[in-house]
């Protein structure tokens, strides 16, 4: 069996008396869509929080690559290559396009325009990010430097999708990616994260929509009382197994 | 900004609905939505016309050279202050205490070089470094205590207005003792003549910081990362963003331009009073809205400034020239303000 990408072992975090948290495991395979499950109040943002650096955990230890990390802030886990896709979006909407895409990393000129003048590389960064869109089959977007606002619910969950798998990560996280779209555009970004799997990036898909996790995942964490009661397959579990474990109506598979 | 290239891209052959793309070509593009792209269009008209209104009324004294000249020479405070003014609100900020920091510097300046007798240039370091430290302070409250921008800058215009006039003793520095003991402060009053005009430095000072800081803001990292800090904070700060750092570093800025704009003031009146300029701070402001800059933060630019700016001058001139008592000045220039931020709304609700 391979070593998981991403794992975590006996994570703890208790806000004053109440356990978010106890004893949580976690397990993310390359390659792989791990769709995480679980009631409100479960923990299972809090775990999420704690993979991406947002929160510190009271107890536990997370390993990316086989290799013990301590994020200490969301920016640890970006630069350890743990992009996450937040629910609301994380773009500057007034931003264009290319200038949202490397928020936070732009070019530079190279020579003494970029060092001393510390110009921007627009025609590179316009190049790249134009890439980045075809090598995800968003080629419907007309014009990169047309402002973020102007674009669709789904195309702007496209371009927040595009920035986190562009930057040579090694673990996309996406949280509710289709709780705020209409039926067409969740079907679009459910089609961007299969390509997005076929490239070869692990993804943790956060969602409480049972029929696209069914669509999309090949494995189901299920979190329950604030850790992980099972992971099911979804080609041997229905939803209804699947909500009924989660709901505790159900003894988890062994 | 320029007219954005529109570069159409191949379509995917599968998935895609007709409906989505023909919501954001081009050729459906409607006029708000047009606007919302090139947000300084809408100053830029209201200034030709505004010059087609006066020349009609005025006539060709409107068109003199000099007296083209002269509205120049009465918008380069204001340009320079609403440079300062842009760079805040760019980042959903205000600041109230602009003026006071500009005469603040500008008297220290005067009162080392002329009074103190210290060597010009170091009065003159001095004198930004007033300017930088007032804006440093502004920076740190804003960005560290996380205190309202409004309430900060109100508090501080009063406190740098105060330790104005302490240090200033309420005297006014003459324009001749200036002349005789720091020329060089009174520099940016000189004036190149031809045709009638007087171009003076301190104009051509104010166009060539508000082209370095246009280019600031459009081709450097920092000045993106000024437009995301107003635009959305949260997402800026989660794009690896120090907007705290974005934040101090923009009000420090905006307190050197407003030495700057200390200095200019020197030139252009030629002695130092710790009472002149007083109107500075709400002009700035006034400048910045008209020329289309967003209050809400992330949207706007620099030259809406200078064009806002501009609009004011000619409507002040204007009407001066054409007899108006100076009332309808005020008038006019609220009614403009009152316009600019209700076609801002609707641009901005229509386009989104």
């Amino acid at each position: 069996m391979t070593a998981p990408i991403l794992a975590a072992r006996g994570l703890g975090k208790r806000y004053g008396r109440v356990v978010a948290l106890h004893d949580a495991d976690f397990e993310l395979m390359p390659g792989e869509i791990l769709a995480v499950i679980g009631d409100n109040g479960a923990g299972k943002s809090t775990l999420i929080k704690c993979l991406t650096g947002a929160v510190i955990p009271d107890e536990g230890a997370i390993i990316l690559d086989g290799a013990r990390v301590h994020f200490r802030s969301p920016l640890d886990a970006r630069a350890a290559g743990i992009e996450t896709v937040y629910q609301h979006l994380a773009l500057c909407p007034a931003l264009p396009i290319v200038d949202n895409l490397f928020l936070g990393r732009e070019r530079r000129r190279p020579g003494v325009l970029g060092r001393v003048f510390r110009a921007l590389d627009r025609g590179a960064m316009e190049r790249e990010a134009r890439a980045h869109l075809n090598a995800l089959g968003l080629l419907t977007i007309q014009n990169i430097r047309q402002s973020v606002e102007t674009l669709s619910g789904g195309q702007r969950q496209g371009i927040a999708v595009v920035r986190a798998t562009a930057f040579g990560s090694r673990v996309v996280i996406m949280d509710e990616p289709t709780a705020a779209l209409g039926v067409k555009e969740s079907r679009r970004v459910l089609e961007l994260l299969l390509d997005v799997k076929r490239r070869g990036l692990p993804i943790v898909l956060i969602s409480h929509n049972m029929p696209h996790v069914f669509e999309v995942a090949d494995r189901i964490h299920i979190h329950r009382l604030g850790r992980r009661i099972a992971v099911i397959d979804p080609k041997r579990h229905t939803m209804s197994d699947a909500v009924a474990i989660m709901t505790g109506a159900m003894p988890p598979p062994a | 900004m320029s007219l954005p290239a529109e570069v159409p891209l191949p379509r995917a052959g599968e998935g895609t609905e007709p409906g989505e793309t023909a919501e954001s070509a081009s050729t459906a593009r409607s006029l708000p939505q047009l606007l919302h792209d090139n947000p300084t269009v809408v100053p830029f008209i209201v200034l030709l016309l505004a010059v087609g209104l006066f020349s009609a009324i005025v006539g060709a004294r409107f068109f003199h050279p000099f007296n083209l000249s002269l509205v120049l020479q009465q918008v380069t405070i204001i340009a320079v202050v609403g440079t300062a003014q842009t760079l805040i609100i760019l980042t959903a900020g205000i600041d109230l205490s602009v003026g006071a920091i500009m005469v603040l510097s500008s008297v220290v300046m005067g009162r080392l070089a002329v009074l103190d007798g210290v060597p010009v240039e170091f009065a003159f370091l001095a004198g930004m470094l007033v300017g930088g430290a007032c804006g440093l302070l502004n920076g740190v409250l804003v960005a560290l205590l996380r205190l309202p921008p409004f309430i900060v800058t109100l508090g501080t215009w009063s406190i740098f207005g105060a330790l104005n006039l302490w240090y200033s003793r309420s005297e006014t520095i003459r324009q001749q003792e200036v002349e005789a003991a720091a020329p060089f402060l009174q520099w940016l009053g000189t004036a190149l003549r031809f045709w009638g005009a007087r171009l003076t430095y301190g104009s051509l000072l104010m166009l060539a910081l508000a082209a370095l800081v246009w280019y600031v803001l459009q081709r450097t990292a920092f000045g993106r990362h000024v437009h995301a800090t107003g635009n959305d904070p949260d997402a800026a700060r989660l794009a690896g963003i120090s907007v705290a750092r974005v934040l101090i570093a923009v009000y420090a800025i905006a307190g050197v331009i407003c030495s700057v704009a200390g200095w200019t003031l020197i030139g252009r009146i030629g002695a130092i009073s710790a009472i002149s300029g007083g109107t500075a701070n709400l002009d700035s402001i006034t400048a910045v809205v008209i020329g289309g800059t967003s209050l809400f933060g992330g949207r706007g630019s620099i030259v809406g400034t200078l064009i806002g700016a501009l609009i004011v001058g000619v409507f002040r001139n204007g009407l001066a020239l054409a007899g108006a008592n100076a009332l309808w000045q005020e008038f006019a220039i609220g009614v403009l303000i009152i316009l600019a931020v209700a076609i801002d709304q609707w641009i901005r609700k229509v386009a989104a």
